[in-house]
């Protein structure tokens, strides 16, 4: 009998101690008096999305461009895009309407991943129920807009890098923009010089075919003697540098400008 | 028919031959130890099983078709909710499958991170099953709770990582979604100390209790032959003497790096079921503690393709050793961004198959813990 009694023994002593520790230790006191005391929601946590938008102006502002991106990914399909046009019928980078079903919605992020303009994220809101099971439960563009400061609140790390990654990607924007206007500048001054450079060497050809007449033959040879004078264009016809030179030296912003000068040149 | 030549037990029995009143009952699909919506149609001789026929399907949601008409990472979500109590484990199968089908090295730091990941799924699953075994022999609440407070923590760690408790989502094809962040590893490393301690207590509480011993001992015996004949993968498989791990069998991931050992049973009845449990949380501690130790730097995700598009005709069955035991994904591609047959199996419905045969002679009383001993989340068995 005595043996029969060692392990509930046993048992009612591990139960003991826990009763005994549940007043003092702290991790044996896991109960949260839930609706009067609310234990502190994890940053990290992800419940139904939501759209950020910059600024004070939640329309103006709005990051989100329609590009159903998230549309398209959505596993279960709640979310439902329609683009914006303005008074007529331009389509504008902008969601009309946007929906989520968040009775549909299963918080599975995918939505986040795909989105390249950094416009939905998760919410960590919980307290979702709603008196009204079908309009109720169906978010619209104007109840799913938060801030950004909102964004920082909740999830204060990933809104952090969020804004970061948004300042590299407009620096780089803001790069790739200028080395886009230098090149075109650049192509435009090549352009400008080999303008130049055929119009000379349209002179020297003209020039060389001085004894025919008609210019129509040197119109005609010039692709014929593009190549010979190529050369000889440096040594033999020394006025024809000093133009190109000169193109050269032209003022950078005025490049674009001369471009349709070039006709004049020719003539 | 006279009475000397009865039949074998359990089959088509009829009540001449039994000389009694045989009654059948409906057990679930709402009884609470059935662990979800899980029928079993028992025939009854006093209190005796002489038949048993589980009816599920009641928690089906049509995961294998819907996953034919979503692109492949629209899937992941998916597959949380197959097993939703190890939703690490599922991801990580379905990810592997089809990593395997695109051969996608997967960076080391996120071997890592799912080795980890995995492990501790491994605990929060088997602190369940130990809990709402000892709550189905009757020790109602208390032990249970024990066990869940243990869990919480880890579902806590799960939270920080991935933003939900359960739904994880957190492997991706090539590795996993996002690095650990700041302090997780030294919180797990925390809890994951602190873990052995709860065993010690848990198992003062309850091992050498007298109830619990003659009350899951030499209940529901599945010798290793029928184990193995019934595909028997898991705990389930290894509490019966079967050495089949495919942590050491595949050695999928990085498992040969590590220094665990697998637990083996004797009886193959509850008890070995439970104990073995016990057992295997102690050996994921070991593979923890090493897993955090050597955890390298680097990339968290592989050089992966944009859209996940696998030549059409290859076929890739990946697998994966997930608490329950032989979790499977058997995918075939059309060429497509679609996968053109998406099938899973699921272990906990492949073990519940011995259902029937372990609980025929028993008490009903048996045949709660037996099915509690199987380990079954519905949401895998009817998918």
């Amino acid at each position: 009998m005595s043996l029969l009694a060692k392990g509930i023994l046993q048992g009612m002593a591990v139960t003991a101690k826990n009763f005994f520790q549940s007043y003092y230790k702290k991790d044996r006191l896991p109960t949260v008096q839930y609706p009067e005391e609310k234990s502190t929601v994890n940053q990290f946590t992800r419940n139904i999305p939501f759209l950020v938008f910059d600024g004070d102006d939640p329309i103006d502002g709005m990051r989100c461009t329609a590009c159903t991106l998230c549309e398209k990914a959505c596993p279960p399909q709640c979310i439902y895009i329609i683009k914006d046009k303005d008074e007529n019928g331009k389509p504008i980078k902008r969601p009309a309407v946007f929906d989520i079903d968040s009775s549909v919605c299963m918080s599975c992020q995918l939505c986040v991943e795909v989105c390249p303009f950094e416009s939905i994220r998760m919410d960590s809101e919980f307290e979702l129920s709603n008196e009204n099971r079908f309009e109720g439960l169906l978010l619209n563009r104007d109840e799913l807009l938060r801030s950004n400061e909102y964004y920082h609140e909740i999830h204060p790390l990933e809104a952090q890098e969020t804004d970061d990654r948004i300042v590299a990607k407009e620096a780089e924007a803001a790069a790739k923009k200028k080395e886009r206007e230098e090149k075109a500048r650049k192509a435009a001054e090549a352009k400008k010089a080999a303008a130049e450079k055929k119009a000379a060497e349209e002179a020297t050809a003209a020039e060389e075919a001085a004894p025919a007449t008609e210019n129509k033959v040197a119109e005609t040879e010039a692709p014929k003697a593009e190549a010979a004078p190529a050369e000889t264009a440096p040594t033999a016809e020394s006025p024809t540098e000093p133009e190109a030179k000169q193109a050269d030296a032209a003022p950078e912003p005025k490049a674009e400008e001369e471009t349709p000068e070039e006709p004049e040149k020719k003539e | 028919m006279s009475t000397e030549t009865m039949p074998a037990r359990g089959f088509n029995l009829s009540k001449d031959d039994l000389g009694a009143d045989i009654l059948e009952i409906a057990m679930g699909p709402h009884h609470p130890s059935t662990h979800g919506v899980f029928r079993m149609d028992l025939k009854l001789d006093g209190e005796t099983v002489v038949d048993l026929k589980p009816i599920f399907g009641y928690l089906h949601r049509n995961h294998e078709k819907l996953a034919e008409d979503i692109p492949y990472p629209g899937s992941m979500p998916f597959t949380d909710r197959l097993d939703y109590l190890c939703g690490m484990t599922n991801n990580w199968a379905y990810a592997l499958s089809l990593e395997k089908m695109l051969e996608v090295e997967v960076p080391e730091r996120a071997q890592y991170i799912r080795i980890i990941c995995a492990e501790l799924t491994r605990l929060v699953n088997h602190c369940l099953l130990i809990g709402f075994f000892i709550n189905d022999l009757g020790a109602l609440g208390t032990p249970l709770l024990y066990a869940l407070r243990e869990r919480e923590k880890i579902l806590d760690l799960f939270e920080t990582l991935s933003g939900a408790r359960m739904m994880v989502n957190y492997m991706r094809f090539g590795g996993v979604r996002c690095d650990l962040p700041d302090g997780w590893l030294e919180e797990c490393k925390r809890i994951v100390d602190k873990f052995p301690a709860f065993l010690d207590e848990y198992e003062t509480l309850l091992n050498e209790n007298e109830i619990v011993i003659t009350r899951s001992q030499n209940v529901g015996v599945l010798t290793a032959e029928e184990a193995t004949n019934f595909s028997i993968t898991g705990p389930m498989l290894r509490a019966s003497g079967v050495n089949y791990d495919l942590r050491k069998v595949d050695k999928y991931g990085i498992y040969d790096r590590f220094d665990f050992k697998v637990p083996l049973g004797a009886h193959g009845d509850c008890y070995d079921r439970f104990m073995i449990r016990m057992l295997e949380m102690r050996e994921s501690i070991k593979i923890l503690n090493q897993a955090m130790k050597d955890l390298p730097d680097g990339d968290i995700i592989g050089k992966v393709p944009r859209v996940f598009k696998p030549a059409a005709g290859t076929e890739v069955y990946g697998r994966i050793e997930s608490p329950k035991g032989e979790l499977g994904f058997y995918l075939v591609a059309d060429g497509s961004t679609n996968p053109y047959r998406f099938k899973v199996r699921p272990p906990s419905f492949i073990n519940l198959t011995a259902l029937r045969h372990m609980c025929i002679g028993h008490k009903v009383a048996d045949a709660v813990i037996i099915l509690g001993s199987i380990d079954i989340v519905l949401g895998e068995v009817d998918r």
